[in-house]
């Protein structure tokens, strides 16, 4: 059986079927309403306990962004149109509570879903589970079951809420297994954050198994197998342990540096799109942040970000870097990523129009508030300057004079920063590869953004799933451009990184090493295991095959090659 | 009995955190406060009736008070609204 896998890792065990008990409400008609009122706020008052208790479980035991909904909650427990509506119910209509909370409830719970808005689909399952709750209440039907497991378990559900998976005795559950959800449900987070294996969309696996029975999931790939044989049994125990060990090995990884097998020395950054994104990449031991895309503080809003607005968040990251580098890129917009209040014009051809620095050189008014935040925060860290989308020299010098201008500014303004701030320029279109001994006279770094290089080279849109196949970044095309790239740079004293996807691929790991490149930027995630690949590859042995590898005709010859000779 | 008009001119309109930052607002004042759009009257001091409202940026909306506290009610949540829930 298979499922979609939403929490790597392998769990090995007997089964927890949670099965809610089912809650039937009839209406009855009553004499006399006080009594039910009566009723409904013992029940509210017993609710109100059961989630502050949550809350505070939650608190403990997972964090706080998590026990917040209970906040929510609590919330809709006092909510005088919900709780004021069931009363109204009960009085007017002479009904029973439980009745009355249904029907109200239910008003609310179909107004939200019939609205197309995530946020009040998600208030709608809030409503759910208050309501559910409520009505145990009212009805004495007790579902402590979750809390009382007693042995190691994987939980079988049709779907779990924020308040089953509170109140479940957390050390007892390794892994999960829900007919409903995805990546993105509640119990895929839970199932993260404890670092569980999970697995979603299994069609009526409640009615499938039974308490008692055996089970092998799989959270990575989304297997299943219910009562496994002793065989598959002692497979799937390798396999735990071994991605076990890999997890352990991982966690060696923090605190020592990124060198080869045969000594030599490389940089692993992670890249951000918000100042909170730091935390990860310290959390998993980055040495610094080789993009910071500046995008978030433009989008999601009708106006563009003051300079103090952005001065604060640069600094923000580059104080909590301490001493390590920040490479900041400047706004990257326009084309597909659309600012609706600069009032762009529709392309036929987004890529390749009016965006980056393109924009930034035509709008000087808002490129150089950015670099006066920018330059402002360099005094309170190791912050480097990136100008994307750069496709002729003319565009380097043009933003670089521009930065001059800036930095006189401050300087009359006695605001201090980094004088000595490096400049670079992401190399994403092939013309600047290609001219890349050129350019590395007149720039401090260059970082390869393969994301772009690749559509670029290829003219193949990144975005277009019917020409999806065609995107490779083992194109030969493209590691050649690559290759051209970096020994360019070296030869002119620079650095070169790279913050495209293809700096945390596996497969090009090694080689992206043996061709020299110095830093490597990639999502938080993937910097422990790249140090990992980093320091058990030798950078020689690897330079040895390049020459071959760069003459392999296609891109599936060059996937293979690594596959059999390298990794 | 106070009532003001008001346009909302913050991106989420009356949602997400805009919503529970105007119930709370509202709940601070002893006078009976509604919100009026399109004819229809919702409760201020309901987190679910604010919501239900589905109120969206460029939305007129009628925020109107009795009570001891109805002018003093009304001018803070405009206030509120109009200075972009201080987004």
């Amino acid at each position: 059986m298979k499922g979609s896998g939403t929490s790597p890792g392998i769990a090995i065990g007997k089964i927890f079927l949670y099965k809610e008990p089912e809650i039937k409400v009839v209406k009855t008609q009553t004499e006399d309403p006080q009594l039910e009122i009566d009723r409904l706020n013992k029940a509210i008052e017993k609710s109100t306990n059961q989630i502050e208790e949550l809350y505070e479980r939650t608190l403990k035991t997972v964090g706080e962004k998590e026990a917040e909904i209970f906040t929510a909650h609590k919330m809709m427990l006092e909510d005088p149109e919900f709780i004021g509506g069931v009363r109204e119910k009960i009085v007017n209509d002479k009904v029973n509570s439980e009745w009355a909370v249904k029907e109200t409830a239910d008003y609310y719970i179909s107004l939200f879903e019939n609205i197309d808005d995530e946020y009040l689909k998600e208030r709608a399952l809030d409503l759910k589970d208050v309501s559910k709750r409520l009505l145990k209440a009212l009805l004495n039907i007790e579902s402590g079951d979750l809390q009382s497991l007693s042995e190691k378990c994987i939980v079988i559900a049709e779907d779990l809420t924020p308040s089953d998976t509170a109140q479940m005795n957390k050390e007892m559950v390794v892994g999960f297994v829900t007919e409903l959800g995805g990546k993105t449900s509640h119990t895929a987070i839970m199932a993260r954050t404890l670092e569980i294996p999970s697995i979603a969309g299994v069609k009526d696996i409640t009615n499938l198994v039974k308490n008692e029975d055996f089970i092998i999931i799989d959270g990575k790939k989304g297997d299943i197998i219910i009562n496994p044989s002793e065989e598959e049994i002692k497979i799937y125990e390798a396999a735990k342990k071994e991605y076990e060990d890999f997890k352990t090995k991982l966690e060696e990884m923090k605190g020592k540096e990124s060198v080869s097998r045969d000594g030599f020395k490389v940089e692993i950054a992670g890249n951000i799109g918000t100042p909170k994104d730091i935390d990860k990449v310290l959390e998993n031991d980055g040495e610094g942040v080789g993009l910071f895309r500046t995008e978030f503080l433009y989008m999601d809003r009708d106006r563009l970000p003051s300079e103090e607005e952005q001065f604060e968040a640069y600094k923000i990251v580059a104080e909590k870097l301490k001493n390590k580098p920040l490479v900041i890129r400047t706004l990257d917009v326009g084309g597909d990523k659309d600012l609706p209040y600069l009032n762009l014009p529709k392309e036929m051809n987004p890529f390749l129009g009016y965006r980056a620095i393109r924009l930034c050189l035509d709008r000087t008014d808002i490129f150089r508030t950015q670099l006066r935040a920018i330059l402002r925060a360099s005094a309170f860290g190791n912050i480097k300057i990136m100008f994307p989308m750069i496709s002729n020299l003319q565009e380097v010098r043009d933003a670089k004079a521009i930065l001059e201008e800036v930095k006189e500014e401050l300087r009359k303004e006695n605001i201090s920063f980094d004088n000595e701030v490096e400049i670079g320029i992401m190399v994403e279109i092939p013309a600047v590869a290609v001219h890349s001994d050129i350019f590395a006279k007149e720039v401090d770094f260059f970082s390869i953004g393969t994301n772009d290089l690749i559509q670029y080279t290829t003219a193949v849109d990144r975005g277009n799933q019917d020409i999806s196949h065609l995107y490779n970044q083992y194109h030969p095309a493209v590691l050649k451009l690559i290759k051209m790239t970096i020994e360019n740079g070296h030869k002119e004293g620079i650095w070169v990184g790279m913050c495209g996807e293809a700096a945390g691929d596996e497969k090009l790991i090694p080689l992206l090493l043996a061709m020299g490149l110095d830093e490597f930027s990639m999502s938080a995630s993937s910097i422990l295991k790249a140090r990992w690949l980093i320091k058990n590859t030798s950078k020689k042995e690897v330079a040895d095959m390049i020459d071959t590898i760069l003459t392999l005709p296609t891109a599936e010859d060059v996937e293979s090659f690594i596959d059999e000779k390298i990794l | 009995m106070f009532k003001q008009e008001v346009i909302l001119q913050n991106e989420t309109g009356l949602h997400a955190r805009p919503a529970s930052l105007f119930v709370k607002e509202a709940s601070k004042y002893t006078a009976d406060i509604k919100v009026t759009k399109d004819g229809k009257d919702y409760n201020a001091k309901s987190i679910m009736g604010i919501l239900s409202m589905g109120a969206a940026k460029g939305d007129k909306i009628i925020i109107q008070a009795e009570g001891d506290d109805a002018e003093t009610a009304v001018k803070e949540l405009i206030s509120l609204v109009n200075n972009k829930f201080n987004e």
